[in-house]
């Protein structure tokens, strides 16, 4: 159970000793422990689905009882999380090594501890370690933004560095806000005490509540705090940007993970503390993703709009409530995750065939009315390259998952989704179900539209480009992670019962807080605060 | 105590969120270095504030606990230290690469249009 954390740690730990100029043996090394995270996720995946209550395991650090160490903690939401993590991983690293982990040093050492930081998120059951993995991930990602360097890539990732450690801070301060009232960091034993909290004292425990929130939000992107991300996912060398769309998730997934946990039903008097809050600002992400794919000019930045989409259609889904459509979510997060990965890598492929700029050209130049002179009269009898049309092909299929349209995927994820918001009751739909609806709908109709035209500029337009050369090491992982969303989909019964399960261990932390509290007996309140 | 220590991070908040909106990256390097101070004094203040106590229990008895400072805090504080250290030494490193970059210290990389 440790082996998530333990093996990119002790991988990245020989890289360094080995040195950044052995590239294959970093490589070698890399794809191993890669591979095996693949292994142990699946492993993880299976137990956790088979065990009766969905609690696979806690993993004492130290061996020392919950409330006082630290616990590992592994449920089905987690395991899933996990192999999501290692999948996205095997792809991106794949891709990278055709040409990218080149152009830095120290590029797998980082990959490994961006690795560690992440799945250390998912793990971890303890506040205060979640905010230490936090710090791995993001110090890792920092150097990952920055690999390659670049006047564009610096700025960018300056600003990245800068909002992320206000971010931090805030942390800091919601986790010994929390501390200061309730005496614990162990989130099982946090979601047992507040419902006991004294009326005097909530107002302190949901200040530091939403502080925390606020930093989570921000890795989420959500708006107003997501005018960072464009530019720096956009910036980002492509397989590093391919695997920061598990970023946004590692916030997202904190919010699920600790706001079920903490103001689920049980919660007493602050039971869906800010949920109103996050369903708002959710819808407001999708908003403003949604408008940012049309206005983007440049394919890169457009994807990375489709993340603040993604992400807000999770956090609204998430805030809206029924457990229904929390599995829908769920499902929709893998989807749109492995989507958009592909997203980005296919981007730099077809962006390598053309000049700088070619993009802003082409939006310009429609926009002033101008006629098209490309007609090339020997170009319109050749066949199209093999080449672009894999590229056409999987970009077509990368549109239609993160658009959600049939027949991948994303058609499947929304549709339970709106499923799961339009029958709650079914004499009274909400509004906000309504409104959701809505957004939705609209959000895909736009983001078919803008990346059909990014796709006909990018391949059908441009006959005067050259033919870009695609490596088969390169296309491979694409076609990978799109076979997979296919294999989601053909899979959806299973998928959807999983994540339904997920979301129903959720939705009822018993077996949760009773695998973490009572993994020994110990008597509560030993060291309890005295006040 | 606690208001000589409330007002001591109120200040250095104040000024740290006033440094971190200006437009040369030096001053949202101090900026930043304030608000950590701020922050990792708050996380002492969390732990309520006592003077002349030990955060480790005596040998051979526990006792009462109200005797003892709060360890867990003074754990999480020097995490915090190290943690805020190590990314501000490396955001000097993003500073100077991007000074060297872009001719300029400013946060966006090019001076305002006057």
């Amino acid at each position: 159970m440790i082996a998530p954390i333990a093996v990119p740690l002790f991988a990245s730990a020989m890289m360094l000793v080995l040195g950044g100029d052995r590239r294959t043996m970093n490589a070698t090394l890399n794809v191993a422990s890669v591979v095996a995270l693949v292994g142990i996720a699946i492993a993880l995946l299976q137990r956790a689905d088979a065990s009766p209550d969905g609690l696979l395991d806690v993993y004492r650090l130290g061996d020392w009882p919950a409330p006082f160490g630290i616990v590992l903690v592994v449920d089905r939401l987690t395991a899933m999380m996990l192999l999501l993590t290692s999948i996205l991983a095997l792809a991106t690293l794949i891709f990278s090594l055709a040409r990218w982990h080149r152009v830095g040093a120290h590029f797998h050492s980082l990959f490994q501890l961006l690795l560690m930081g992440v799945n250390g998120a998912f793990l971890t059951g303890d506040l205060f370690n979640l905010f230490v993995f936090f710090e791995i991930l993001l110090a890792a990602s920092y150097g990952l933004a920055l690999h390659g360097s670049g006047t564009a890539r610096v700025t960018a990732g300056m600003h990245y560095i800068i909002v992320n450690l206000v971010a931090s801070f805030l942390f800091l301060i919601g986790v010994s806000l929390i501390y200061g009232v309730t005496g614990t960091l162990n989130m099982a034993d946090l979601a047992t005490r507040i419902p006991a909290i004294r009326a005097e004292d909530r107002a302190l425990l949901e200040t530091g509540a939403a502080i925390l929130g606020i930093a989570f939000l921000t890795k989420a992107g959500m708006w107003p705090m997501c005018f960072w991300l464009p530019r720096t996912y956009a910036a980002a060398p492509p397989p590093v940007a391919a695997f920061f769309a598990i970023l946004t998730k590692v916030g997202v997934y904190i919010i699920l993970r600790l706001w079920l946990l903490l103001f689920g039903d049980h919660a007493g008097p602050s039971a869906q503390f800010g949920g109103e809050l996050l369903l708002t600002g959710g819808m407001a992400t999708i908003v403003f993703g949604t408008i940012g794919c049309l206005a983007s000019q440049d394919m890169a930045r457009l994807t990375a709009y489709s993340v603040l989409v993604s992400s807000g259609t999770v956090l609204s889904a998430i805030a809206m409530g029924p457990i229904g459509m929390t599995g829908g979510a769920l499902y929709y997060l893998v989807s749109s995750t492995l989507g958009l990965a592909a997203l980005f890598l296919l981007v730099e492929l077809i962006e390598r065939g053309r000049e700088p700029g070619a993009d802003l050209l082409a939006v310009t130049r429609e926009l002033y009315g101008e006629e098209d002179e490309l007609d090339d009269p020997e170009g319109t009898g050749i066949a199209i390259p093999a080449s672009i049309a894999i590229l056409g092909g999987a970009f077509i299929c990368c549109a239609l998952i993160i658009s959600g349209l049939p027949p991948l995927s994303g058609f499947i994820a929304k549709f339970a989704l709106l499923t799961a918001a339009l029958n709650p009751q079914p004499d009274s739909v909400p509004a906000a179900a309504w409104i959701f609806l809505v957004i939705l709908i609209l959000s895909g109709l736009a983001t078919l539209i803008a990346t059909t035209r990014a796709g006909i500029y990018a391949l059908w337009a441009s006959s005067d480009r050259a033919v870009p050369s695609v490596r088969l090491v390169e296309i491979a992982p694409i076609i990978a992670l799109i076979l997979l969303c296919a294999a989601q989909t053909i899979q959806a019964g299973p998928v959807l019962r999983y994540m339904q399960a997920a979301a129903d261990s959720l939705y009822t932390p018993h077996s949760y807080l009773r695998g973490v509290l009572d993994a020994e007996n110990v008597p509560q309140n030993t060291l309890g605060r005295t006040r | 105590m606690e208001i000589v220590l409330a007002i001591g991070i109120g200040v250095l908040v104040s000024s740290g969120v006033w440094l971190i909106f200006r437009p040369r990256t030096f001053q949202v390097v101090v900026g930043l270095s304030l608000l950590s101070y701020a922050v990792n004094l708050f996380i002492i203040a969390m732990g309520r504030l006592k003077t002349e106590a030990a955060p480790i229990l005596a040998a051979g008895g526990g006792g009462d606990p109200g005797r003892y400072a709060d360890p867990l805090p003074q754990a999480l504080v020097l995490t915090a230290i190290v943690i805020s250290f190590a990314t501000t030494a490396l955001l000097l490193v993003v500073l100077i690469a991007s000074r060297g970059l872009t001719g300029t210290d400013h946060v966006d990389g090019r001076e305002l249009d006057r």
